[in-house]
């Protein structure tokens, strides 16, 4: 079976002056995949993501990641101009936050839009249509377009963060505790419009959660980290359902079951 | 030459317990048997024996301590036990199909949906996904007023039959099934044999867990006794 992992990080470590971020990480994440970093908070999933990312820079280890043309490049070599294009166009990352990932003082659809006039979209009539497109696929009314997210409920606002991040096509995207915060009802619907996009959009996704139920609908393969380190990985199915790791024991056994 | 489509050979496996100061649970040791396209097995034994771990391990979600797990994937025998966890993923989209007890609840997604899945994942046309889908669950006698809302709140009975229209829809050449007719009734059972038996025409394997002697005389060609693996596990 020939396979090209999309992202390949080798021996990624971060420390934060005596403090250990990460330590050693390798992974790879392939096309169309969903890989979840759990762990509880402090255990580095949030320092891998924004090593992962680029957002961070590594203390030793490389990130490389392979680009349209085919050619998988070490991220650390490309520069400020074609990391920038990288990651409006072929990535996405998806914040805990709405606010840190949206403009919250423009409106819906110039959120989406942005994204587009960014790849080169220049008819405003074409560019607002799109916008008004994914505002639907998040189910958000095609009314709200103009109203800016400061008006928008939590659930609404990851929502449209989601549409801002997706309208481009991207082939991977970050998430980051994207449930987090919200309501459980709330959560359901979010988790299931994801759900739906990854597999219509066959999006290579790594996505952080402390949350096991959103690591199993949402992921094929997990890994588990604590102390900076990758201590279990697997199927997301066997290392819930058949945990090695006294940690992961523990962490799979706290889950209360509702 | 007839060559297994699974071929389970030395698979040992102990849950250890590191919550419970490493007690060790032994399960299976020693467990081999073969599978033949077109046969229906039963997993045989009492309650407790491991038929259950031994079905998961085969799907590869338990995994196993010692042995070897063969599932043929065209040309290639893949050991389910050492391979990759990708390698794997694409085992069971191609090739190995799983009917668990148990639906898995898909918030907000409706039972003809949820049915559909497998088929959307293999590439076939929405439109006719659902169609089949819908074919299918009127064949299992859920009443289509059901067929758009999500089974979370559906009965037991109804609930499996989602279950089993969503592990039977798409071919896959081996077959896991724990206990399918479980919460059915005579009527649904008598169609869950049928679904079975048109399966094991198509050269289907089938290995399964059916407590229910009736439903087990009907489709199974033979048995497999658990009992002397999980025996030899203590």
């Amino acid at each position: 079976m020939i396979e090209h992992p999309l992202l390949v990080a080798e021996g990624l470590s971060k420390n934060y002056g005596p403090r250990i971020g990460c330590r050693d990480v390798s992974l790879e994440v392939h096309p169309g995949e969903v890989l979840a970093v759990v762990g509880e908070s402090g255990s580095g999933k949030s320092t891998l993501l924004g090593l992962l990312s680029t957002e961070l820079a590594p203390s030793a280890g490389r990130v490389s990641y392979r680009l349209r043309d085919g050619r998988l490049a070490d991220l650390a070599g490309l520069g400020a101009a074609e990391k920038r294009l990288l990651m409006r166009t072929d990535w996405g990352f998806v914040r805990q936050n709405p606010a840190d990932g949206l403009r919250m003082a423009v409106s819906a659809g110039g959120n989406v839009g942005e994204r587009l006039m960014a790849v080169g979209w220049r008819h405003y009539g074409n560019i607002r249509d799109e916008a008004i497109d994914w505002l639907a696929k998040v189910e958000i009314d095609a009314d709200r377009v103009d109203d800016d997210p400061r008006a928008f409920s939590g659930g609404m606002r990851q929502r449209l963060q989601i549409a801002r991040n997706l309208v481009t096509r991207p082939r991977l995207v970050f998430m980051d505790e994207p449930t987090g915060g919200l309501d459980v009802s709330v959560q359901a619907r979010l988790l299931d419009l994801i759900r739906g996009l990854v597999a219509e959009l066959g999006l290579a996704v790594v996505i952080v959660t402390h949350d096991l139920a959103v690591a199993r609908l949402l992921s094929h393969r997990m890994v588990v980290m604590r102390h900076g380190r990758v201590i279990e990985t697997g199927i997301t199915d066997q290392v819930l359902d058949d945990p090695r790791e006294p940690y992961t024991q523990l962490l799979v056994s706290s889950v209360l079951a509702a | 030459m007839n060559t297994p489509l699974l071929k389970v050979s030395g698979v040992a496996k102990t849950f250890v317990l590191h919550l419970r100061e490493g007690a060790r649970l032994p399960v299976v040791n020693g467990a081999g048997f073969e599978l033949f396209a077109g046969e229906c097995v039963a997993l045989g034994g009492p309650s407790g024996a491991g038929k259950s771990s031994l079905l998961k391990m085969v799907y590869g979600n338990y995994r196993v301590d010692a042995g070897a797990i063969r599932v043929r994937d065209g040309e290639e025998m893949v050991d389910v036990a050492s391979t990759s966890p990708r390698r794997l993923i694409k085992l069971r989209d191609t090739t190995m199909g799983y009917v668990s007890q148990f639906l898995r609840v898909i918030p907000r997604v409706g039972a003809r949906d949820v049915v559909a899945e497998p088929l959307i994942h293999d590439g076939v046309p929405a439109q006719e996904a659902v169609a089949r889908a819908g074919a299918l669950l009127a064949r299992l006698n859920l009443p289509e007023r059901l067929w758009a809302l999500p089974p979370a709140t559906f009965s037991g009975g109804e609930q499996q039959r989602v279950n089993i229209a969503r592990g039977l829809i798409a071919h896959r050449p081996l077959l896991l099934m724990d206990e399918p007719t479980a919460s059915l009734d005579a009527a649904n059972r008598t169609v869950v044999v049928e679904l079975i038996e048109e399966k094991k025409r198509a050269g289907v394997a089938i290995l399964g867990i059916f407590h229910d002697a009736e439903v087990r005389e009907a489709v199974c060609d033979r048995v497999i006794d658990v009992t002397d693996f999980a025996k030899a596990a203590a």
